[in-house]
C-alpha cells in the first residue's frame, strides 16, 4: 500500500509540474504552427508571473491578477510580433530580447515597487487560486484504489490546473475544426497560398502569436500564484525551453504535447522523490541527471532517432510579399 | 530578387543606423529608470564615472571586455556562417571543465607561462568538442542547431554542477567549487598598462587573457575576411544553396564553424578562472555567453565593432556595479533590460528606422540612394 500511495504522490505532483509546461507548449504551438518561431516563451511567463502576482497582491483579487498577467504577457507577444512580422526581423533574435527584457525587468522593477529583494509579497488567501475539492472527495478518500486517486490525483487542483487540460481538445479542435485553425496552420506552411486566397499573414500571425501570449500568461500566473505563493525572481528558471523541447518533442500536435509535457513534469517529480534514495537496479541516480533528461531526450529525438520531428515548414521565415 | 531596401552610403549604413539603434535603445532602458524613479541622466552620469573615472574603474572594464570579446567573437564567427549560436554559455561553461583538468595537474609543477598555453588549448578544445555534436546534427540530421545548442547549455550547466558538487570539490569542502589554484595558474594582471598613464590600481582582475581576446579578434578578421576557409563560410551564410552549387561541402564548413565558434566561447572560461578567481565554480559564466549576442549584434560581426561593442558592455558592467551602490533601486540586473533592448533594438528590428533614413538620404540627393537605379529597372 506504502508502494501504491507513494505512486499517487508521484503523479500528483507529476500534474502540478506539468501544468505550467502544458500551458506553455501550447502557447508556442499556436505561434510556430502560424510560422514564427519562439524562443522568448520563458521571458513571457516570466512577465506573466510577475503581473499576475503584482497585481494580485497590490489589488487583492486572483482574477485581476490572472487578467494583469495575460496582459502584460500578450503585449510582450506583440513587441515579437511587431519585430517579427512588421519588421521581419530575425525571430530567434527577437525571442532572445524578450527574454533578456522579461529576466531584467522582474527584478528591477519588483524591487523598486515591493523592496524584497525581487519578490512580490506573499499572496493571502483570497488572492491566489485555490484547490477545488470535488464532491465526495472526502467521503471515499478512504475507499482502497479508487478512493487516493479520485481524492488525490483528480481532485484538490485549482481551477487553472482543469483550465490547461481542457485547453489541449479545445486547442485541438481549434486547429483541426475550425477555419482559424486551418488557416493558421496554412500560414505555417505555405504563407505565399494564404496570402493568394485574400487572407492577411500578417494580421493571422498577429492573432497566433495573441493566443500564445494569453496561454503564457496564464502559465506565469500558474508559477506565481497557484504553485507558488507570490513570485520569486527567476521564477521560470528554464520551463520555458522545457515547454520548446515538449513542443519539438510532441511534433507540434496538441494531444502529443500534453503526454510530452506529462513525461517532462513526471521526470521533475520523480527527480524530487528519489532525492537521495537509491533505486533497485541503477543504484543512487544524481538529480542533475534527472534534470538534464528532458534536454537529452529532446536533443536524441532531434537528432532522430525516435522518429522524426519535422518544424512547420514556413517556420522562422519573415513572409515577404511579392513585389 | 528584389531587395526590399535601396542602398545607402557605407557610412550610414555601418555608423549611423547602429547608433540611432542603440541611441533608441538606451532610451527606452532610461524609461525603465525613471518608471524605477531615478534620474536617467544622473544615472548614465554615475554609470559612466564608475567605469572611467578612475584606474581601477577603467581596469574592470577591460576585465569585462575581454569575456566579451570572446563571447562576442564566438557568436559572429558562427553568424557569419548563417548559424546563430546560441550555446556560447555552454559551451564557455564546460570548458572551464578542460581548465580545471589543466590547472589541477599542473599548476603545483609548472610556471603560468606554460600552463597558460596548455589550458588555452583545453578550454578551447572542450568548447569546440561540445560545439560539435549539435553542429553534427545540424548539417547531417537537420536538426535546428538553436535548439540542439540550448538544449547543451542545460546539459553542460547539469555536468558542471554535478562535477562541482562531486568529483571536482576538495573534500571536506562545502562550497561547489575546486581548489583554489596554485600560483602556476595564475595569470599575470595587466593593470600596469594603465598605471602607465598615471592612473593608480587598488585590485583589479585585468589580466594576459585580454591581450589574447585582442589577437583572436585580428584572426578572426583574418579568418572570415582574408582566408578561403572564412569566404566559403560566408558564401554559406548568405546562400546556403549557392555554397552548395559551388561545391562547398555543407557538413564540413558548419561543423568547421561551430567548432571555432565554441572554441572561442571556450577560451572565455581563462579570463574569470585563471585571471580572476583561480577556481572552477558553479555559474561561473553568469550570462557571459548571451552577453555576446547583444555584443555580435552591437559590432555588425566585425571583430572591430565586436571589440567596440564588448568596451561598452564592460563598461554597463563595471559601471552598474557603481549605480548599484548610489542607487539602491538600480541593481546590477538593469543591464539585463539594456542587453535585451540593445539585442531587440540592434538585431531584431535592426531595419526599423532604415526606410525613415533611406527617404531623408532621397530626399537631399536621390544619387546617393541608388533611387535612379531603382527607377531605372521599373522595381
Amino acid at each position: 500500500m506504502d508502494i501504491f500511495n507513494a505512486i499517487i504522490q508521484v503523479l500528483d505532483s507529476t500534474v502540478r509540474l506539468s501544468v505550467p509546461l502544458l500551458l506553455a507548449c501550447l502557447a508556442g504551438l499556436y505561434s510556430e504552427r502560424a510560422g514564427i518561431f519562439d524562443i522568448g516563451l520563458e521571458g513571457k511567463m516570466l512577465v506573466g508571473a510577475f503581473a499576475g502576482a503584482a497585481a494580485a497582491s497590490v489589488f487583492h483579487s486572483a482574477l485581476i491578477g490572472l487578467g494583469m498577467a495575460v496582459l502584460i504577457s500578450v503585449a510582450f507577444a506583440l513587441v515579437h510580433g511587431f519585430a517579427s512580422i512588421t519588421h521581419r526581423g530575425n525571430q530567434i533574435v527577437s525571442g532572445v530580447a524578450i527574454n533578456f527584457i522579461a529576466a531584467g525587468s522582474t527584478i528591477i522593477l519588483g524591487q523598486a515597487w515591493f523592496q524584497q529583494g525581487g519578490r512580490t509579497p506573499a499572496l493571502q488567501p483570497g488572492e491566489r487560486f485555490e484547490a477545488i475539492t470535488w464532491p465526495g472527495a472526502d467521503a471515499i478518500r478512504d475507499v482502497p484504489i479508487i478512493g487516493p486517486i479520485y481524492a488525490e490525483l483528480l481532485s484538490g487542483h485549482s481551477i487553472l490546473v482543469y483550465f490547461a487540460f481542457a485547453m489541449v481538445p479545445f486547442t485541438w479542435w481549434v486547429l483541426y475544426r475550425t477555419r482559424f485553425g486551418l488557416r493558421l496552420r496554412a500560414v505555417g506552411e505555405n504563407p505565399a497560398a494564404v496570402d493568394t486566397a485574400g487572407i492577411s499573414v500578417a494580421w493571422l500571425r498577429y492573432r497566433a502569436l495573441i493566443c500564445t501570449g494569453i496561454l503564457t500568461g496564464f502559465a506565469g500566473a500558474y508559477l506565481s500564484m497557484v504553485q507558488n505563493g507570490g513570485f520569486v525572481k527567476d521564477m521560470t528558471a528554464g520551463k520555458g525551453y522545457i515547454a520548446l523541447a515538449a513542443l519539438i518533442f510532441a511534433k507540434w500536435k496538441p494531444v502529443n504535447a500534453m503526454f510530452a509535457c506529462l513525461l517532462f513534469g513526471f521526470l521533475d517529480a520523480a527527480s524530487i522523490r528519489l532525492q537521495g534514495t537509491p533505486l533497485p537496479i541503477v543504484g543512487k541516480v544524481s538529480v542533475q541527471f534527472m534534470q538534464a533528461l528532458p534536454y537529452v531526450l529532446t536533443v536524441i529525438l532531434l537528432a532522430g532517432f525516435i522518429g522524426k520531428a519535422i518544424p512547420p515548414r514556413a517556420g522562422g521565415v519573415p513572409y515577404v510579399k511579392e513585389r | 530578387m528584389s531587395t526590399p531596401y535601396a542602398k545607402l552610403p557605407a557610412w550610414a549604413d555601418y555608423g549611423l543606423i547602429p547608433l540611432i539603434n542603440l541611441s533608441v535603445a538606451f532610451i527606452v532602458a532610461g524609461f525603465v529608470v525613471m518608471l524605477v524613479g531615478e534620474n536617467p541622466l544622473r544615472a548614465a552620469v554615475i554609470l559612466v564615472e564608475g567605469a572611467f573615472g578612475k584606474g581601477t574603474g577603467i581596469a574592470f572594464t577591460l576585465f569585462y571586455a575581454t569575456t566579451f570579446i570572446f563571447t562576442g567573437l564566438s557568436v559572429a564567427v558562427a553568424a557569419h556562417c548563417g548559424l546563430f549560436n546560441i550555446g556560447t554559455e555552454g559551451q564557455a561553461y564546460i570548458a572551464g571543465l578542460g581548465i580545471a583538468i589543466v590547472c589541477l595537474s599542473f599548476d603545483s609543477t609548472l610556471p603560468w607561462w606554460l600552463t597558460f598555453p596548455l589550458a588555452i588549448v583545453a578550454s578551447a578544445l572542450v568548447g569546440a568538442l561540445w560545439a560539435l555534436i549539435p553542429a553534427y546534427l545540424q548539417a547531417k540530421r537537420g536538426s535546428h542547431i538553436v535548439i540542439t545548442t540550448i538544449m547543451f547549455n542545460f546539459i553542460a550547466a547539469s555536468i558542471m554542477v554535478y562535477l562541482l558538487v562531486g568529483p571536482l570539490k576538495p573534500a571536506g569542502s562545502q562550497a561547489p567549487q575546486t581548489r583554489n589554484f596554485l600560483a602556476g595558474a595564475e595569470l599575470p594582471k595587466l593593470n600596469w598598462i594603465i598605471e602607465l598613464f598615471g592612473a593608480k590600481i587598488r585590485s583589479a582582475p585585468l589580466n594576459i587573457s585580454f591581450l589574447l581576446a585582442l589577437a583572436m579578434a585580428f584572426l578572426v578578421w583574418l579568418l572570415i575576411w582574408r582566408t578561403k576557409l572564412g569566404y566559403e563560410m560566408r558564401t554559406y551564410g548568405h546562400s546556403p544553396k549557392a555554397a552548395r552549387y559551388a561545391g562547398i561541402s555543407e557538413t564540413r564548413i558548419i561543423i568547421t564553424a561551430m567548432m571555432i565558434s565554441g572554441a572561442l566561447a571556450g577560451m572565455m572560461a581563462l579570463n574569470p578562472v585563471m585571471g580572476d578567481q583561480h577556481n572552477v565554480a558553479i555559474d561561473f559564466v553568469s550570462g557571459a555567453g548571451f552577453v555576446g549576442i547583444a555584443v555580435a549584434l552591437m559590432g555588425r560581426l566585425h571583430p572591430v565593432g565586436i571589440v567596440l561593442a564588448a568596451m561598452l558592455f564592460g563598461m554597463l558592467y563595471q559601471g552598474g556595479a557603481e549605480l548599484a551602490f548610489e542607487m539602491p533601486a538600480i541593481s546590477r540586473d538593469m543591464i539585463v533590460i539594456i542587453q535585451g533592448l540593445v539585442i531587440l533594438f540592434a538585431g531584431a528590428l535592426e531595419h526599423m528606422f532604415r526606410p525613415y533614413i533611406q527617404a531623408l538620404f532621397a530626399s537631399f540627393s536621390p544619387k546617393s540612394v541608388g533611387m535612379q537605379a531603382v527607377n531605372g529597372k521599373g522595381a
